[in-house]
């Protein structure tokens, strides 16, 4: 179980306050929210890359105590974001960003995610916004996360292709019982997708 | 105002051995007080599309055919004259991944007041027009969120007043409220006359805002019409399972690879992938010459 209990959490000031939300495996929770949420926010929190204000984050069961370069369960988490080109390192082929992890199946990933072999030599500036993001699902997935996080991981692709994608991320969730966390503006998306969906409110006029 | 006419334009990017067919032959009309919508396939040839009629392509990337706006050959102009005429001012874009377009050690105000001093407009008209509030101004790229750089680079992209306006998915990172406002922007500028080509993802967004659609496959459009024939009644195959793979239809993929743009075939570059293929379809089919245009031998 992905646990977050009540996590507040922002940069100057807090975005989200009093957040509780939890991941079972095998499952898929939703989450929506108005631009300015804090939907990302939460992403970064339970990915361990943002330390909160206040509250807790748990991995099975474990309470987790470092973030950011400290945190050791922090390979149980895969994340996705929604700008692929900020993510990846421009000096790597999609061969290299696949293979970073240190996974050996990246040809069998790369055709799950509907890359064709012409594009895993090319460097990021090379492929296509959508292009790049399937490369990183392929390498969120070569470390066999626990949980995945995905931020509006589908705003850079079409119909089908999120389409598609939604249905490797199902499949791996079968045969791994991996919980997802699944995070968009599109509550048509979301309805078609998740078990169940959060909403996270307006955040407050200042 | 004058048309944007693209007339029969390839891009080919030169690789270590193997050559990228990027945009194969597409030829496309806009008038102002219209509105395009160009939807497709992740990796068909939209952003270079749009790279190209504003000169931004790589050193590997070549051209052909033309991209006239009035007296100006897009495609032929020299970076020079594209950079003091052309780009801000007679064309605004709009590019995708916003984000990492911006400059990171200056705020959002500080980019956006030197657009419109450069370009001769008004930065808070444009920030509020986008959906920024006065405070968002004050912060650096990396302190944006993804939707409110978006919004900043959407201001960037208005704020000098172009007649015609290329927007790369413009949409990502916004909420249905901020989305609707910026399709409401768009079109008040269609009906001052301005030109809009959309690239998006949103087939919802293109539906409300775009007059005509226009579907690509592996660099080729094959289907140009009226937004809601087009993805109600669509003709192309392909367009049809686009359409249909929406959460709000089937939300099913169409099966099979994105095709090869290194070694594309001589017919039908959607034929290995779709259910009415015969042999006439080893023939590249071309696009029709109706106000519904597509390009196939058995349209549905
Ligand atoms: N510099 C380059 N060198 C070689 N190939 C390139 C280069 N830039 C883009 N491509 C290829 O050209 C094709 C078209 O890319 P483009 O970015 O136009 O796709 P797109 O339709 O905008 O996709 P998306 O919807 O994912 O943004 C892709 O297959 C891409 O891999
Ligand atoms: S030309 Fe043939 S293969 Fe191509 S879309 Fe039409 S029916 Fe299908
Ligand atoms: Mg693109």
């Amino acid at each position: 179980m992905l646990t977050g209990l009540g996590i507040t959490a922002g940069y100057r000031e807090p975005v989200i306050t009093d957040v509780s939300l939890t991941v079972h495996p095998g499952q898929t929770v939703g989450l929506a929210g108005p631009s300015g949420s804090g939907k990302s926010t939460v992403a970064r929190v339970l990915a361990l890359l943002h330390k909160p204000f206040a509250g807790t984050v748990e991995i099975d069961g474990e309470t987790v105590t470092g973030y950011r370069f400290k945190a050791r369960q922090r390979t149980k988490i895969g994340v996705l974001f929604q700008q692929p080109r900020l993510s990846v390192d421009p000096r790597f082929t999609l061969r290299q960003a696949i293979a970073e992890p240190g996974a050996d199946r990246v040809d069998e990933l790369a055709e799950k995610v509907m890359l064709t072999g012409d594009l895993l030599g090319r460097r990021p500036h090379e492929v296509s916004d959508g292009q790049l993001q399937r490369a990183c699902l392929a390498r969120a997935l070569a470390l066999n996360p626990r949980y995945l996080i995905c931020d509006e991981m589908t705003t850079m692709l079409d119909a089908s292709t999120t389409a598609a994608l939604v249905g490797v991320i199902r499949a791996y969730q079968q045969e791994s019982g991996a919980g997802v966390l699944a995070i968009s503006h599109d509550a048509t998306l979301l309805g078609r997708w998740a078990d169940e969906t959060v909403r996270l409110s307006a955040p407050l006029p200042r | 105002m004058v048309n944007l006419e693209i007339d029969r334009v390839s891009v080919r990017f030169a690789l270590k051995g193997a050559t990228v067919e990027a945009v194969n032959d597409v030829s496309l009309t806009l008038r102002p007080g219209e509105c395009v919508a160009l939807v497709g396939e992740s990796g068909c040839g939209k952003t270079v599309l749009a790279s190209a009629l504003l000169g931004f392509l790589p050193g590997n990337a070549e051209t052909s055919g033309s991209a006239r706006l009035g007296d100006v050959d897009l495609l032929a102009a020299s970076d020079h004259e594209l950079a003091t005429t052309v780009r801000g001012r007679r064309i605004g874009l709009i590019p995708q991944s916003p984000a990492s377009h911006l400059t990171p050690v200056r705020t959002a105000r500080s980019q956006l007041e030197e657009a419109a001093r450069v370009l001769g407009g008004d930065a808070e008209k444009a920030a509020e027009r986008a959906g920024l509030l006065p405070e968002h101004l004050d912060r650096y790229p990396h302190e944006l969120s993804g939707g409110m750089a978006q919004r900043v680079a959407n201001a960037l992209a208005l704020v000098g007043n172009p007649p015609l306006l290329i927007a790369d998915e413009p949409t990502t990172g916004l909420d249905r409220d901020l989305v609707d406002g910026l399709l409401d922007e768009f079109r008040r500028l269609v009906d001052d006359g301005h030109a809009v080509l959309l690239i998006t993802h949103d087939l919802a967004a293109a539906h409300k805002v775009a007059d005509r659609i226009a579907v690509m496959y592996a660099g080729r459009i094959v289907e140009v019409g009226p937004a809601h024939e087009v993805l109600d009644n669509s003709k192309h195959p392909y367009a049809r399972g686009l359409a249909n793979a929406l959460p709000e239809r089937d939300f099913l993929p169409i099966p099979g690879q994105p095709p090869l743009l290194t070694d594309l075939p001589a017919g039908c570059a959607f034929a290995p992938r779709c259910e009415q293929a015969t042999e006439i379809c080893e023939d590249r089919p071309v696009l029709t010459d109706d106000p519904h245009a597509v390009a196939c031998h058995r349209p549905c």
